[in-house]
């Protein structure tokens, strides 16, 4: 597939930039990592947790009257918000939780912005009857404040981060201190398709069980490839996933869709690729939004998801190479996207994946009407209900 | 490279951080000359970084308000050019590897020999991303310091046996800030590193008191002191010089320097 020579690498991003404390924790996980996924028992297990527990698979769905009133390309709705905590998050984290589990871990951290990965990861975490220590921007706790409750609903802890911007960059860099401080019983369960290796081959590869249904069913369904797959960007992990069986297939344009944020030519963005360069940062070499010394951005977006100043390496690649292909899309065409599908099709996505369905709204009219289009829905929009009536004015108490 | 070196030719040596402009860069250049006037061996110099991941909470405040002051990297270039008027220690400078790469390394690394910068300490650039730096810190004569944790186990010998000025031990796990007990087994680790290297060891990593420095200096070559003078820092602002200057004193006492059994140099 796309994975270079050198291990950890695509192209020249990726890498294992981390302190020396971290390095035998991570070669322990990648030896543990190569031995699992390659154990009968362990594929079957996590499998079986994927159908029984999940709901997997999730359905590809024809949106009918989306595709009528868009009245261009046929547009299949991947319904990652159908699972079992509303997100694709699950995917990665029975798979990780699973491993820490085999690996002897009894702990789980993790990071999270809109509180999805950290819901999931909580949920997990119960489930295998393991500690968990959540670590959330305070910002993020407050524009979040349902699943804030749900994963204390869970059993787990939620630590607010005050330090920085106080959203998901923060959290990322106070999990990773809690892992250097406590490694021997603790997995840093990573969200997305980033950090250091090998956590966004193991990511990419759980979540791409979402590529590997979308082409099973769309080809029972309509014989072929779809033209297009669209999802939307932050650090990646439900794009990767989306994306990944369908790199070989040059056929299938793959879109990911990053926050614009209030505008790519505005200073409150979070659209890596269109705004960032190459940098350092959080383990990884990839795109990141830094100032001209290199300081990190403080990064905007509406969607707590999707508000980091980074990409996954894999994608950075798969941009260098120009495969894939990356759109910015604003808070208020996210928003309206948000709004649109609600009407349309009784669906309300996370605002995150409102970020792809405005792509769609925007490529499905260019295209003919035999063309094929995936959007991953990655989750929904049930969290994000208060935060969309506040920036439409209406002050809602949830 | 022999500057280096030569901080721990008279005895253990006692290394201070600061945190480049906290409060501002005028402050940082006299709280340097004082720790030197008070037997600091060698300076590590942190250029703030907006996202300082191996730190605790008061390095982390001291990098926020560096930054919020609007220091940039190269305003700590000229304050080391004029350090280097009469600052003849040697100095290090501590950051993150996208503060260099950022500048491009090729110029950092190479304004970093013109200044009369002497080695690189980068907590982010484990043994293998070195290759990301190390061919031109060669090139231009600039250490690149390696960094051993007590969950180094088997690659210690071969972070040692590749070591450039000197080894920096973390003590504990965590990030950096004060403790009040550290637990790891420094003996064994730095066992293992001397039968590696010739290279001097220094330990750093919440160290506090001057028993905890007498403690740590019987072990390795040399004490790193953070946290606990950017503390001073972060309370006593711009009037912090004296008590930064008795703390190093202080310490470098408590390490046995000023005592009869052990030459003095020429201070």
């Amino acid at each position: 597939m796309s994975d270079t020579k050198k291990k950890g690498r695509y192209g020249v991003h990726g890498g294992q930039y981390i302190p020396e404390t971290l390095m035998n924790a991570v070669l322990e996980l990648e030896e543990a990592y190569n031995h699992y996924k390659q154990d009968p028992g362990f594929v079957q297990e996590l499998e079986t947790l994927f159908r029984e527990y999940a709901g997997r698979p999730s359905g590809l769905y024809f949106a009918k009257k989306l595709t009528r009133e868009l009245g261009g390309a046929k547009i299949y709705l991947k319904r990652e918000d159908l699972n079992h905590t509303g997100s694709h998050k699950i995917n990665n984290v029975l798979g990780q939780a699973l491993l820490a589990k085999k690996m002897g871990k009894t702990r789980l951290i993790a990071e999270t912005g809109a509180g999805q990965h950290g819901v999931a990861t909580a949920t997990a975490a119960a489930l295998l009857d393991m500690e968990c220590v959540v670590f959330m921007g305070e910002e993020d706790t407050m524009r979040q404040a349902l699943n804030v409750y749900r994963m204390k609903l869970l059993g787990a802890t939620v630590v607010p981060v005050t330090t920085g911007t106080a959203t998901l960059k923060d959290a990322v860099s106070e999990a990773m201190r809690e892992w250097t401080s406590r490694i021997d019983d603790t997995h840093y369960c990573l969200g997305s398709v980033m950090g250091p290796h090998p956590f966004p081959e193991i990511v990419r590869d759980f979540q791409s069980v979402i590529s590997r249904e979308i082409k099973a069913q769309m080809l029972e369904k309509e014989g072929r490839l779809p033209d297009a797959v669209i999802a939307c960007v932050g650090g990646g992990s439900n794009a990767m996933g989306s994306f990944y069986q369908f790199i070989d297939d040059k056929q299938v344009r793959l879109i990911g869709c990053e926050a614009a944020g209030r505008g790519i030519d505005t200073f409150e963005t979070a659209a890596t690729i269109h705004t960032g360069r190459l940098g350092i940062f959080h383990g990884m070499k990839s795109y990141f939004c830094q100032d001209a010394y290199g300081q990190i951005a403080p990064v905007y977006s509406i969607s707590a998801g999707l508000d980091y100043p980074g990409i996954g390496p894999e994608h950075a690649y798969l941009h260098d190479i120009g495969r894939a292909e990356y759109v910015a899309i604003t808070d208020e065409e996210a928003v309206e996207a948000f709004e649109f599908l609600s009407r349309t099709e009784g669906i309300i996505p996370a605002i995150e994946s409102a970020h792809a369905v405005a792509c769609a709204r925007k490529l499905a009219p260019e295209l003919g009407k035999e063309k094929l289009l995936v959007v991953t829905i990655s989750g929904r929009g049930d969290k994000d209900c208060a935060a969309i009536a506040r920036y439409r004015g209406e002050d809602i108490y949830e | 490279m022999n500057r280096i070196a030569s901080a721990f030719e008279k005895g253990k040596a006692f290394i201070p951080f600061f945190t480049c402009g906290d409060p501002d860069l005028e402050t940082t250049a006299v709280l340097v000359r004082e720790a030197v006037k008070n037997g600091a061996d060698l300076i590590e110099l942190g250029i703030p970084f907006s996202d300082p991941t191996a730190e605790g909470p008061v390095i982390q405040g001291a990098n926020i308000r560096a930054l919020a002051g609007g220091v940039t990297t190269d305003g700590i270039f000229e304050l080391v050019r004029d350090l280097r008027t009469d600052v003849t220690v040697p100095m290090v400078f501590m950051t993150y590897a996208n503060v260099v790469f950022s500048y491009g390394a090729e110029t950092f690394i190479s304004t970093c020999r013109e200044i009369g910068i002497d080695g690189l300490i980068l907590p982010d650039l484990p043994f293998e991303e070195k290759q990301e730096f190390e061919p031109l810190c060669r090139q231009y004569g600039v250490a690149l310091i390696s960094l051993i944790a007590p969950t180094s186990k088997q690659r210690i010998g071969r972070i040692a046996r590749e070591a450039e000025g000197f080894l920096y031990l973390v003590s504990s796990l965590g990030v950096t800030g004060t403790r009040s007990e550290i637990t790891t087994d420094l003996k064994a680790i730095v066992k293992v590193v001397r039968e590696n290297t010739k290279l001097p060891c220094a330990i750093g990593f919440g160290i506090t008191t001057p028993e905890q420095a007498k403690e740590m200096a019987a072990i390795a070559d040399g004490v790193i002191v953070g946290s606990a003078i950017v503390r001073m820092v972060a309370e006593q602002g711009r009037d912090a010089a004296q008590a930064v200057g008795a703390y190093v004193r202080q310490m470098k006492e408590g390490m046995g320097y000023f005592s009869n059994d052990r030459k003095t140099g020429d201070r």
